[in-house]
């Protein structure tokens, strides 16, 4: 196991060194004179240079991109164009809003898809079952960020305390209010923002872990031992919960993971949707300014986070699954 | 085959391509490619069809609500489905959206197959290093959310639809190769495979003639299946203004659009999400289909 963690990291270092190699020449491609366009037409030649040296724009590529990588595993990711801030400080402000809108996806994909599958698979071909395989499907095909334009249009703006945009508190410190001060509030604050957006996260991810529930679960209760248990007398219900979900869900643990690591992508357009102040945004918005910087570090730090999410994702499939052995 | 009697004694042996049959009893692709096929002929004979000029701006209809098929007892051609911020019609959009939609759709594909059959086949075929090179390649590639790395890449190359396409078919090259590589690792062991290259084959035509011709149907689905995240990607690239731009027709403009105005008219962004979704939901029941009737393999994936 260890040797397997060690060999999984090896790999991982050596993929996101090429990960910065790629955002580094994606953002040196892209035309236009950064410093021209960040000084307006009227610059003068001095003036551009002057700039063009301070931020290390005038030397050669390779060693403008050693530079970079350098600076960036020291935790300096350079200084925004625009806002004169770091933007190491940037990203790390933006990325636990990002997180946490993915966790919050994800608590709702599961808190709602699981039990809609087993109801489904429970009540096979009534109208529950058709229902929710309907709506499923189109859930799974809907786009996530339209989910949440409708979502803004038919509820956020008919309910008094859904909020249309922007982030509550975190969910630290409501946590942090409701533990030493038993102030429920803060918490109800942090829920009332978040709500939507994960929402819209979720759909498709709630839509997948509906269908796969239910046909997972179907396929375990056609078992023996799940007939073995009928047999003993066990109670419809008994059977379900105490026998076979257990089964049937390691299938559908599998797909979680494998989408977890997807809702950080997933996120960058519901954050612009929602106007949640997360990494996405920072992207979207460093992109059209022009802020390169910006954009670099936001993406090489995603797909840091990208990386580690899928890593433990794997590792955690042998602590669910012990018939799972990594040699 | 004479038309016998036999052909009366056995009921069951019909005329036509068995595969045919097997396709047209799986609901899936039925369903799939009705709603495919529908959308390909709205798109290809739009122009003609449109209830109004698209383009048309008219300054007193500015977010007029949808009328309906029916006004006062007579058939309606006007903003049947609304009016946009310009007082454009919203139905003759959709049909010429259609168009970008499924151009973007298809050649985005196209060329993820391209690159991807073609860089998967010479990995799974040659081995060695030339497959740790590229396939270490298609791990940097897959290290990033696609959208993040469709994003970061219009962004380099400037924001429009070509380059909306090429970066959806770059993130999804990948997938394509690691399942041709896959169903090239497996093919290239078989018996066949030695015959023809103990024949003194050319070891070319032996990968792309022989192996591949074996090793389409997994390729068929994946591409299928990946029309619909095209479609949506570039809807997403659209929305944030990376993708078609004016006066390019995109469902997923129309969506950004219409966001500036969901209070009052939220019809502006009801109807092309509806109509990326039943795109999307015709290709995913397409992909689905074929996969049931192809390949039992992929089905776990």
């Amino acid at each position: 196991m260890l040797q397997y963690v060690l060999r999984r990291l090896v790999s991982l270092v050596a993929i996101l060194f090429g990960v910065s190699i790629l955002v580094f020449l994606l953002v040196h491609l892209a035309p236009g004179d950064p410093v021209r366009i960040m000084l307006g037409e009227e610059a003068t030649q001095i003036d551009i240079d002057r700039l063009n040296r301070l931020y290390g724009f005038d030397q050669p590529l390779p060693v403008q991109y050693l530079r970079w990588i350098n600076n960036a595993l020291q935790g300096d990711l350079g200084l925004s164009i625009r806002q004169q801030l770091p933007v190491a400080q940037l990203v790390s402000e933006r990325m636990p809003a990002t997180i946490e809108l993915a966790m919050w996806s994800l608590a709702i994909a599961i808190g709602v898809g699981i039990p809609l599958g087993v109801l489904s698979a429970v009540r096979r071909n009534t109208w529950i079952d058709l229902g929710s395989m309907f709506a499923a499907l189109v859930g799974v095909a809907a786009p996530n960020f339209w989910v949440g334009l409708i979502l803004l249009s038919q509820l956020a703006l008919h309910v008094a305390w859904l909020p249309i945009g922007g982030r509550g508190p975190s969910f630290g410190d409501a946590m942090v209010a409701l533990v030493t001060r038993f102030d429920g509030l803060v918490l109800w604050d942090h829920v009332r923002y978040a709500l939507l957006p994960a929402l819209a996260l979720g759909t498709s991810i709630m839509a997948l872990i509906t269908r796969l529930t239910r046909s997972s679960l179907l396929e375990v209760l056609g078992r023996d031992y799940v007939r073995t248990a009928r047999a003993k007398g066990l109670k419809g219900l008994t059977v379900v919960y105490g026998h076979a979900l257990k089964n049937a869900l390691l299938p559908v643990v599998t797909v979680v993971g494998v989408q977890f690591g997807y809702l950080l992508g997933g996120s960058i357009v519901i954050e612009v949707v929602f106007s949640w102040p997360g990494v996405g945004r920072l992207i979207v918005n460093a992109i059209s300014q022009r802020d390169f910087p910006v954009v670099q570090g936001s993406v090489l730090m995603l797909a840091v986070v990208f990386a580690f999410v899928n890593l433990l994702v794997d590792l955690s499939y042998s602590l669910l699954n012990p018939r799972i052995r990594y040699g | 085959m004479a038309e016998a009697p036999t052909a009366v004694a056995f009921p069951e042996r019909r005329r036509g391509n068995p595969m045919l049959r097997k396709l047209l009893r799986n609901k899936n692709v039925v369903a799939g490619s009705t709603i495919i096929s529908f959308l390909l002929i709205v798109a290809a004979i739009g122009p003609w069809i449109t209830p109004m000029d698209p383009y048309r701006q008219d300054i007193w209809e500015r977010y007029a609500a949808p009328r309906g098929l029916i006004v006062e007892g007579q058939l309606n051609a006007q903003f049947i489905l609304g009016a946009d911020e310009l007082g454009r019609d919203v139905l003759s959009r959709l049909i010429i959206g259609a168009r970008v939609s499924l151009m973007v759709g298809f050649v985005a594909t196209s060329i993820s197959l391209l690159f991807g059959v073609v860089l998967g086949a010479v990995s799974g075929y040659v081995g060695g290093w030339v497959d740790n090179l590229i396939m270490r390649l298609m791990d940097v590639i897959l290290a990033l959310p696609g959208i993040l790395l469709a994003i970061a890449i219009v962004a380099a190359l400037g924001p429009n639809i070509v380059n909306a396409m090429m970066a959806i078919a770059v993130v999804r090259i990948p997938q394509i190769a690691r399942v041709v590589r896959s169903d090239v690792l497996a093919i290239r062991e078989e018996e066949f495979v030695e015959a023809v290259k103990a024949l003194g084959q050319n070891q070319v035509i032996v990968l792309f003639k022989h192996i591949l011709m074996n090793a389409w149907a997994p390729t068929l689905v994946i591409a299928t299946l990946g029309m619909g995240t095209a479609i949506v990607a570039e809807a997403a690239l659209s929305f944030l203004g990376l993708g078609a731009q004016p006066p390019q027709i995109s469902w997923g403009r129309m969506l950004s659009v219409g966001r500036e105005a969901i209070r009052s008219a939220p019809h502006v962004t009801l109807y092309p999400g509806l109509a990326i979704t039943v795109v999307v939901l015709g290709f995913s029941l397409l992909g689905d289909g074929l996969r049931d009737v192809f390949d039992r393999r992929l089905q776990d994936s």
